[in-house]
């Protein structure tokens, strides 16, 4: 069969049109790396992770450290484990603490790390001992209704 | 008196049963269609030039209007989620809107425009100038020869088209987002990509375009096909091919989505 220019704009076509099936099923489906340059790993186990997600952001004191790699659910202790990268450049004590917040009332949630005092640094494959796992929203509504009845029934 | 009002309900009556008798026409022009589309795939190269055709030559209006759109939506998105403090699901607005819908119905609109319009004047010009008649007398079927690979051509073109406008469209909303306004670059791929379902969300947007193309190029096709061999009736029917295939394209969108995204959350 006989090779035309036309052939050469479709095929291209063709493959852009794939290339870009490809783009949406992993980039914006699912699947790609974190793209951080030198990092390390250290590892958390929290009690209830609440909404956190695999790629949000680690931040201490409010800027971005590093990311969450990967979670998942440890069987041994019926615990969340989640794997935090964090940026080579950013060093932090042994004791540090690592707690699980939201931005905003609604908004996303990230893992805020509070570095301690203890002058040994933690290192790739280090366990953070210190956590404190998500506020569920519902829990805490509950918590306050429970005590709001509590009160109601002290008073008369 | 009397006799206006009779002839208002004749008029009235007579453009029904023109629209049925158009329509019957055309399920039976489509099914020849299909019946008549082994050609095609015998010589597959029919097809190849007529994508590139409607096809490739779409593609600068598909990849500009999804950037475009893209931006629009970063910029819109994040002007609303803002208020919310959830400025970091802007990405999972913009894939959304762009993957179910934007995608499909955009780009087969703009198909229709660009592509759609082109099909019918130029098989209303061959009506025209009698070439269709031509090939009959040369005993070579012109719905095998000329209709049914630019009906192939559209149905394949189209998911293509669709899936780069909205591949695009997310990197103008990234471009927007993330790059402009400074909205979280993790935070805006990670919950796009926890949100984003391939079957429930990609696959789904594939089918709507396939529908889409295969209702874009059969409708222009027979507007060509039925125009009235004259100047003004290939112009009349190149705007009733934009007219209809769009209005086909929003009403097939809105059964296609009833049926595919009913009762989510």
């Amino acid at each position: 069969m006989e090779r035309t220019t036309i052939d050469l704009w479709v095929g291209l076509f063709v493959v852009m049109g794939l290339g870009a099936l490809l783009v949406l099923a992993l980039k914006v489906g699912n699947l790609g790396g974190v793209n951080i340059d030198e990092s390390y790993s250290v590892t958390a186990n929290f009690g209830n992770i609440g909404g956190l997600k695999v790629r949000a952001p680690v931040k201490s004191a409010g800027v971005v450290v590093g990311r969450v790699a990967d979670i998942k659910y440890d069987i041994e202790n019926h615990e969340a484990k989640v794997t935090l990268k964090l940026d080579k450049q950013y060093p932090f004590s042994r004791d540090t603490s690592a707690s699980i917040m939201t931005s905003g009332l609604l908004g996303e949630q990230y893992v805020a790390l509070e570095s301690g005092g203890d002058s040994v640094m933690l290192k790739e494959g280090d366990k953070i001992k210190i956590t404190q796992s998500a506020v569920v929203l519902e829990n805490l509504i509950g918590q306050f209704l429970y005590n709001k009845a509590a009160d109601g029934g002290e008073k008369k | 008196m009397p006799s206006r009002i009779v002839k208002a309900v004749r008029r009235v009556g007579a453009r029904v049963v023109d629209g049925v008798w158009r329509l019957g026409v055309a399920s039976r022009f489509l099914l020849l269609t299909l019946a008549y589309s082994g050609t095609s795939f015998r010589r597959f190269h029919l097809v190849i030039k007529e994508i590139f055709s409607s096809g490739v030559l779409s593609l600068i209006i598909i990849l500009v209007s999804g950037l475009f759109v893209g931006m629009v939506l970063g910029l819109q998105g994040y002007n609303t989620l803002q208020r919310y403090g959830s400025a970091e699901s802007l990405g999972v607005l913009v894939a959304l809107s762009l993957v179910r819908e934007l995608g499909p119905v955009v780009a087969a609109l703009l198909f229709a425009g660009r592509a759609g319009s082109a099909i019918t004047a130029e098989i209303g010009l061959m009506k025209a100038t009698e070439q269709l008649s031509a090939m009959e007398m040369m005993a070579i079927n012109p719905i095998a020869r000329v209709v049914a690979p630019r009906f192939w051509a559209g149905v394949i073109s189209m998911p293509l088209l669709a899936a780069m406008f909205s591949a695009i469209g997310v990197f103008g909303g990234y471009l927007v987002g993330v790059k402009l306004i400074g909205v979280d670059e993790g935070a805006f791929w990670s919950q796009m990509q926890a949100a984003v379902d391939f079957h429930q969300d990609i696959v789904n947007g594939v089918i709507k375009s396939f529908v889409f193309g295969a209702a874009v190029t059969a409708i222009a096709l027979f507007e060509g096909y039925d125009a009235s061999p004259t100047a003004e009736g290939v112009s009349r029917a190149t705007t009733r091919t934009v007219v209809t295939s769009s209005l086909a394209i929003l009403a097939l969108d809105f059964v296609l989505t009833a049926f595919m995204f009913r009762g989510e959350g």
